[in-house]
């Protein structure tokens, strides 16, 4: 059985990560299994946790009364799922739920913020790795509103 | 202006400025907006080649001519496929035409897609829209060299799983064993299950390999950008990456001027341009 340490260290999103660091992570970290239709996360939850999805797809999506649920973008295996969990006032600000079964490691959110206090160097990395993380998002969500292949812009 | 001309001598139809008339084979509905039309390639028709990326101006007889991407199979030489959207006067009569009406042909005309450079190659295929058209020669021309290439990823997005070009072709090659296939869609709609997002967004997580991979890219304009952002980000070299660009295509032959970009003609040498012969001009807000 891989141990988390491993899967860890070889996630994309911890490339070059401090393997002492990582170390601490792995005290935070569980695995966690969600069957297909089952959510990870409903809006104006705590936001105590995040994910490295390992395996399986998850939409985050929102509810409008009237219309029901509008997805608005899928994760899948190898993606990081969300950082609600690094921004106060730390809740939910969409529902997260998988669409086909879903493994993934959760790491303790409320856990990490502490260890990130206590350790800048902890601190510091990982909000670089978010920060770049939700600057491609946010350039993707960006590109999705601009409704490219539109008559008036597509080939 | 063109006149019609009822032989051609060399493969396509001869003379650039010469109309080649073509019977309609077959039309099909690709989309709701999205069609295509295949073309009888017989008799004095009967020698068409054409390289994946190619175009074709067709004319409408009596309502004018446009450019649009060659997207059949080049090893079918019996027809010729051209997928298009109804955007204008010519397409729109284009797509009220009817099986065993004629249409006018000139071409084929520019430069196409890298396929000797490729070879030996991961070949990492991402468009967007209507783009997949002009890639989809490329697509059959790579399976049918299958042994001479390494991986050949293709990315696709769409706005809608209803605006997803070729559907049944799609299908047919996920089933393939030896071609991977991502698709993506800009805004969910009905039961689908599959990705929702920017096909940008798929690029970071596509196996291949980017110190040995060509990277062949068509659809809008500002897709094409994010995407040579992310493929960079991935270790792409600009070298390896390539483009077909869409601009005002009228003579086919760079004489008028109308395609002009920067020190080039996109008719005559592209449509398809590697990124580094364009990356001047590609970021420039007046091009």
């Amino acid at each position: 059985m891989e141990s988390l340490e491993r899967i860890l260290t070889e996630h994309p999103f911890l490339e070059n990560f401090d393997p002492k660091q990582i170390k601490l992570l792995v005290g935070c970290a569980s695995n966690v299994v969600f069957k297909a239709g089952e959510f990870l996360f409903r809006t104006g939850e705590d936001a105590d946790s995040f994910y490295f999805i390992r395996h399986g797809k998850v939409v985050i999506e929102t509810y409008l009364p009237q219309k029901g649920p509008i997805v608005i973008k899928s994760r899948e295996a190898g993606e990081v799922l969300g950082w609600s969990w690094l921004i106060p006032p730390y809740q939910w600000r969409f529902d997260g739920r998988a669409v086909e079964l879903t493994r993934a490691i959760a790491l303790d959110g409320k856990c990490l913020r502490e260890k990130c206090e206590q350790d800048h160097d902890l601190g510091f990395d990982i909000m670089k790795r978010f920060a770049m993380m939700i600057a491609q998002r946010l350039e993707a969500t960006r590109l999705q509103l601009f409704d490219i292949y539109g008559k008036d812009t597509s080939k | 202006m063109a006149k019609i001309h009822p032989n051609r001598t060399a493969s396509g139809t001869g003379d650039p400025m010469a109309i080649q008339p073509f019977t309609i084979r077959r039309i099909r509905k690709e989309t709701h907006d999205t069609f295509s039309l295949e073309l009888e390639v017989s008799g004095n028709n009967g020698n068409f080649v054409f390289t994946p990326g190619q175009f074709n101006m067709l004319y409408v007889f009596g309502v004018g001519e446009v450019p649009i991407s060659i997207s059949g199979d080049p090893a079918k030489k019996e027809i010729l496929v051209h997928t298009t959207r109804v955007v204008g006067a010519v397409t729109k009569a284009m797509r009220s035409l009817k099986v065993g009406d004629s249409i006018g042909v000139r071409g084929p005309f520019g430069k196409g897609w890298p396929v000797k450079a490729a070879t030996g190659n991961d070949v990492v295929i991402i468009t967007g829209g209507i783009g997949l058209a002009p890639l989809r020669p490329m697509i059959y021309h790579l399976l049918t060299h299958r042994e001479e290439y390494g991986r050949i990823v293709l990315l696709y997005g769409a706005r809608t799983p209803d605006e997803i070009l070729y559907g049944k072709h799609l299908e047919k090659w996920r089933s393939r064993f030896d071609l991977e296939i991502h698709l993506t869609v800009d805004r969910a709609t009905g039961s689908w299950r599959g990705n929702v997002g920017v096909v940008t967004s798929l690029i970071r997580r596509a196996p291949f390999d980017p110190s040995h991979c060509i990277s062949m890219v068509c659809g809008p304009e500002i897709m094409m950008r994010f995407t040579i952002v992310e493929l960079q980000r991935r270790g792409v070299d600009e070298s390896k990456i390539f483009l077909s660009m869409e601009r005002n295509m009228k003579c086919g032959i760079g004489l008028c001027g109308h395609c002009q970009l920067g020190p080039t003609f996109v008719c005559k040498d592209g449509p398809v341009f590697c990124y580094n012969e364009l990356k001047d001009q590609f970021i420039k807000r007046e091009m």
